[in-house]
C-alpha cells in the first residue's frame, strides 16, 4: 500500500554552507589570534620599555624550549579532557617520571633503558588511573587527586626524599640537547631550535590526526559529549577510558623527559601544581571541562601564550607575582569567550 | 469579552529566519486554548516571548487590558504568567512549600515569615484539590505527576492569570493525565486563562474548547474545536491534506528470529518471555514504570539483567552492546537528549558513530567518504540541516529523532528495538516514521516498537504485547486487542500487585 504523505522540504534556515564552516574554522583560530595579540603586546611593550630582547630569536628558542613540556603534556591533557575526563596526577606523574630518568641514569643503567622506564612508569600511571576511573566508578577528578599524591610519595620514596642530583658525564649530548637553549647546528635545513621543540610539534601532528581522522578519536569526543549515547553506539567506554589515560600517561613521561633535560636532576615536589598549567593551557585553547570540546591548536596556543607571557614578563622587568595574575585573568577571559559563544550558537535555533 | 490575555501581530526574526510573523493570539478567562502546530512552527518561540525570554521585535500584549512588556522571566511571572514546562524546573531537594514560594518569599526583616508561607501554599494546594499533600516532603520523593502540580501550585502562588501547558503530559501515565485534566477544569473555574500545547489531537479535544494553528511562523486557523474534524487540524498543520497518518506497508512474516524466555532485570522487568519474527513489528505497550524500557535495555546489553534464554538465529546472544550490536540488535532510545543523540557532535557523528567500518582501514577514516554517506542518508529521510557537519542541537526535535533512526538503519540493523521513537515529534515526521518501519518489515526485519501512545500501535503492529509491573502479561494480533482491552490490561493488572 502506498501512503498519501510526503512530507516536502519546509522552509530551512537559509545560511550558506560555506560561510558556517568558515564560522567553526574562525572559532578554531580564536586562541592562535590571542597568542598572535599577546605576542606584539609584549614585543612592542619590549621595544618602548625593555632593552628589544623579547623579539630576539634567541628569545623565541627560550620560549619554545619551555613550552615544548608542558605542551606535550598538555596534549595528552587534552585528549582526557575530550573524553569527559581529568588528570590532577599529571604534574606528579611527570616529576615522578623524571625521577625514574635520573635514578636510572644515576645507577648507570642505559640511556634508552632509562628512557623506556620513564615513559613506561608514566604510561602505568595513566593505565592505573584510568582502571581506577572505569571500574570503581568514581569520578575522575577524586582518582587522580588521590594517585596525585600516591605518586607523589612514590617519586619521594625513590629519591630518598631528596634531590635526585646526576652527573654531567652520564647524561649523553643528545637528551642534554633535548631541551637545549643554544642547540647545535644540526640541519641546514630547518632553524635552529632544540629537537625537542621539533619533537613536540611531531607529537602534535600525531594527536591531531588521531583526534580527527581516527575512530579512537571520534570516540573520545563521543565519550565526552555523552557517555550513555556512546554506550548505545557500542563504544567500548572503559577500554577507551584506559587507552586515553594511557597515552595521556606516555605523553607525561615524555614532558618528564623534557624537565630532566632542561634541569638535569629530579626533584619531586617540584611536579606540585604543574597539572594546573597542563589543565591551564587546555582551557584556555578551548577545552571544555565538561567534555567533548578541546583541540591540538588551541591547546599549543594555550601552552606558547603562557610561556609567552612568562618571557614577557622577565624581559621587562615585571614580578612574578604579575604573570600569575595575567595568567588566571587570561584563563577567566578564555572559558568566558567560550560560554559566550557558545550561548549564542544555542540560541541560534 | 475582554481577553484575558491578547498578543496582537507579534513577529520576531532570528538572522534570516521569520520565526514568528505577526501572530495574533488571544486566550480568554474560564477556558483553555490550545496551541497546535508542528515542531519549528514557533510554538515556543511565541510563548518565549510570552514569558519574557524574548522581545518581539514588533507587536503588542496586554494582561487584562493593560500593556504587558515584560523585561525577563521574573518579570512576566510577577505579572501573572506561569509556564509549566515538559521538563519540570523544581528543586529536587527542597520540600514542597520550600519549591512554591521559591522566590516569591514573603520576609520581615530578612526572616522568612513561615507562618505567612504555609497559609499560602495551603491555600494553593487547596485551589487544585491536593490540601492532603504533605507540604514538608522533598518534591523528589513525589511521583512525576505529583511534582507537576507543585509545579502549577507555584504558578497559581503568584497569582497567575494565564497559565501555559507546553506537552505536560508527554512523560505522565495515564491516570496522572486524567488527574491533570481534572485540575485544568478547575484552573478554569478559578477563572485563569489556560493555554495548552500538545502533539496529541485527542488530548486537545478533550481539555481545550478553542484552538489556534501556527505553521512555519504563521497562524494558520483558529475556531472552536468542536467545529473541525481530526483531519481539517491535521491540514491546517501540515498546510496540505493528510489521508492517512498511519500509513502501513505489506510485508510478510517469516520464520522466528528473536526468542526470550524468563527475562528479569534488578528491580524490573519480572518475567518477560516472546518471539519475534522476521518481518514483523511486535507492539509492546505499558505505562510508565511498567518496565519496558527496562526489558529493552537488557535485551541492548545496556543495562544488567538475567535470562534463562535468549537466542538469536538460533544461537545464543552475545555479550555486551557491540557483539549484540554485530548479531543485528540496534535500539533507538526513548531520551534523545541525553541518550539518543550526542547534542554538541555534528550530524555525521550522530549518524555513524555506531558503525564506522565502512569508513575506516586500520582505525583511519575517510572523513569525505564518510560525510557523503551521512549526506546521501539525509537525503533519503528527507533531514533537514544546513550540512553533515552541523550539530545536532541545532536540528528540530522532529529532525533530530530522524537522525537517532537513521543511525540504527545506517548500521544495518535487523532487529530493532524501538522506544518511544515518535515522542515529542510532529504529525508529519510520525507519518514518516510509521512508514519506515512499515518498509523494513517489507524488508524482513524485525522490530519492537515500544509506545504509551496506543492509536500508533493499534495502526502499525502486527502484535502487540501489554506489560504491567514488570511482567509481558499478554500477546496477542492486533486484530485480537480492543484499545479498552489493552488499558484495563495495563491499569488493572498493574493496581493487583
Amino acid at each position: 500500500m502506498n501512503s498519501n504523505v510526503t512530507v516536502q522540504p519546509g522552509p530551512t534556515r537559509t545560511s550558506h554552507p560555506i560561510w558556517g564552516r568558515v564560522r567553526i574554522g574562525l572559532r578554531s583560530l580564536a586562541p592562535l589570534l590571542a597568542l598572535g595579540l599577546v605576542t606584539i603586546g609584549f614585543a612592542i611593550a619590549d621595544a618602548i620599555w625593555g632593552q628589544g630582547h623579547f623579539s630576539e630569536m634567541r628569545n623565541l628558542r627560550v620560549i619554545l624550549v619551555f613550552t615544548a613540556p608542558v605542551a606535550v603534556a598538555a596534549l595528552g591533557m587534552t585528549l582526557v579532557i575530550i573524553a569527559g575526563g581529568i588528570d590532577l596526577s599529571a604534574g606528579t606523574a611527570a616529576m615522578l617520571c623524571t625521577t625514574v630518568l635520573a635514578t636510572a641514569l644515576k645507577e648507570d643503567v642505559s640511556v634508552y633503558l632509562a628512557i623506556l622506564l620513564a615513559l613506561g612508569v608514566g604510561a602505568l600511571c595513566g593505565v592505573s588511573n584510568g582502571l581506577l576511573i572505569g571500574l570503581l566508578r568514581i569520578p575522575p577528578f577524586i582518582v587522580t587527586l588521590g594517585t596525585m599524591t600516591i605518586f607523589l610519595g612514590i617519586a619521594k620514596r625513590l629519591a630518598q626524599g631528596s634531590t635526585v642530583f646526576v652527573e654531567r658525564d652520564k647524561i649523553p649530548d643528545w637528551l642534554l640537547n633535548l631541551s637545549s637553549t643554544m642547540p647545535p647546528d644540526w640541519s641546514m635545513f630547518m632553524p635552529n631550535i632544540a629537537i625537542g621543540v621539533w619533537l613536540a610539534l611531531a607529537i602534535s601532528i600525531a594527536v591531531h590526526v588521531l583526534l580527527k581522522h581516527t575512530v579512537l578519536g571520534r570516540q573520545l569526543f563521543a565519550i565526552g559529549s555523552s557517555e550513555a549515547t556512546a554506550r548505545l553506539c557500542g563504544v567500548h567506554v572503559l577500554g577507551t577510558k584506559v587507552i586515553v589515560y594511557a597515552l595521556a600517561g606516555i605523553l607525561v613521561g615524555v614532558a618528564g623527559i623534557y624537565s630532566f633535560s632542561l634541569v638535569k636532576m629530579a626533584n619531586p615536589v617540584e611536579g606540585i601544581g604543574r597539572e594546573l598549567r597542563f589543565i591551564a593551557a587546555v582551557v584556555i585553547g578551548g577545552g571544555s571541562l565538561s567534555g567533548g570540546y578541546g583541540s591540538v591548536i588551541g591547546t599549543l596556543a594555550g601552552a606558547t601564550i603562557m610561556g609567552v607571557i612568562a618571557s614577557g614578563c622577565d624581559q621587562l622587568g615585571i614580578q612574578n607575582s604579575t604573570q600569575d595574575i595575567m595568567i588566571g585573568a587570561i584563563i577567566i577571559a578564555a572559558v568566558t569567550l567560550d560560554q559566550a559563544r557558545r550561548r549564542r550558537h544555542e540560541s541560534d535555533m | 469579552m475582554m481577553p484575558r490575555l491578547a498578543m496582537k501581530n507579534i513577529s520576531k526574526r532570528f538572522g534570516a529566519t521569520h520565526a514568528l510573523q505577526d501572530i495574533s493570539l488571544e486566550a480568554y478567562s474560564h477556558e483553555t486554548l490550545s496551541l497546535i502546530g508542528e515542531n519549528g512552527a514557533g510554538k515556543s518561540t511565541l510563548m518565549k516571548v510570552l514569558s519574557g525570554a524574548y522581545t518581539p521585535d514588533s507587536g503588542t500584549m496586554t494582561l487584562d487590558g493593560h500593556p504587558f512588556a515584560p523585561r525577563g522571566p521574573s518579570d512576566a511571572r510577577r505579572a501573572g504568567v506561569a509556564m509549566i514546562y515538559q521538563e519540570l524546573s523544581l528543586a529536587p531537594d527542597l520540600s514542597i512549600e520550600e519549591n512554591i514560594m521559591l522566590g516569591q518569599e514573603r520576609s520581615r526583616f530578612g526572616f522568612v515569615r513561615k507562618s505567612d508561607h504555609r497559609r499560602r501554599v495551603r491555600e494553593v494546594l487547596g485551589l487544585l484539590g491536593r490540601s492532603e499533600l504533605n507540604m514538608d516532603r522533598t518534591v523528589q520523593s513525589l511521583s512525576i505527576g505529583t511534582q507537576q502540580i507543585v509545579e502549577i501550585a507555584r504558578g497559581l502562588a503568584s497569582n497567575a492569570k494565564v497559565i501555559v501547558f507546553d506537552e505536560p503530559t508527554s512523560s505522565l501515565s495515564r491516570q496522572d493525565v486524567v488527574e491533570l485534566f481534572q485540575l485544568i477544569e478547575r484552573l478554569e473555574k478559578q477563572g485563569l486563562a489556560v493555554v495548552y500545547i500538545s502533539h496529541f489531537l485527542e488530548e486537545i479535544r478533550e481539555v481545550a474548547k478553542r484552538y489556534q494553528v501556527l505553521r512555519d511562523g504563521k497562524g494558520a486557523g483558529q475556531g472552536m474545536i468542536d467545529e473541525v474534524s481530526n483531519d481539517q487540524i491535521v491540514a491546517l498543520m501540515v498546510g496540505r491534506d493528510v489521508h492517512d497518518l498511519f500509513p502501513t506497508v505489506m510485508h510478510h512474516i517469516g520464520s522466528p528470529i528473536l526468542s526470550v524466555k524468563g527475562l528479569s532485570g534488578e528491580v524490573t522487568p519480572h518475567s518477560v518471555n516472546f518471539e519475534l519474527r522476521a518481518g514483523e513489528i511486535l507492539g509492546i505497550f505499558g505505562l510508565i514504570g511498567s518496565g519496558r524500557t527496562e526489558t529493552l535495555r537488557i535485551l541492548m546489553g545496556l543495562d544488567r539483567g538475567r535470562a534463562d534464554a535468549i537466542t538469536i538465529r538460533k544461537s545464543p546472544i552475545g555479550n555486551g552492546v557491540k557483539q549484540r550490536m554485530r548479531q543485528g540488535m540496534g535500539m533507538v532510545s526513548e531520551d534523545r537528549k541525553r541518550e539518543g543523540l550526542f547534542q554538541a557532535m555534528s550530524i555525521v557523528d550522530n549518524l555513524t558513530m555506531s558503525h564506522l567500518d565502512p569508513y575506516s582501514r586500520y582505525g583511519m577514516i575517510g572523513l569525505t567518504r564518510r560525510r557523503n554517506g551521512a549526506r546521501e542518508w539525509m537525503k533519503r529521510l528527507s533531514i533537514k540541516g544546513r550540512s553533515p557537519d552541523q550539530s545536532i542541537y541545532q536540528l528540530s526535535g522532529g529532525n533530530q529523532q530522524k537522525v537517532a533512526i537513521a543511525r540504527v538503519l545506517h548500521e544495518n540493523a535487523s532487529i530493532l528495538l524501538l522506544d518511544e521513537p515518535t515522542r515529542g515529534i510532529d504529525v508529519g515526521t510520525k507519518s514518516e516514521v510509521y512508514r519506515w518501519i512499515g518498509e523494513l518489515a517489507a524488508s524482513g526485519k524485525s522490530i519492537i516498537f515500544v509506545s504509551s501512545y496506543l492509536p500508533e500501535l493499534m495502526a502499525i503492529c502486527d502484535r502487540i504485547g501489554v506489560m504491567t509491573s514488570g511482567d509481558l502479561r499478554e500477546v496477542r494480533d492486533t486484530s485480537e486487542w480492543t484499545e479498552s482491552e489493552i488499558l484495563t490490561t495495563a491499569v488493572t493488572t498493574q493496581s493487583d500487585t
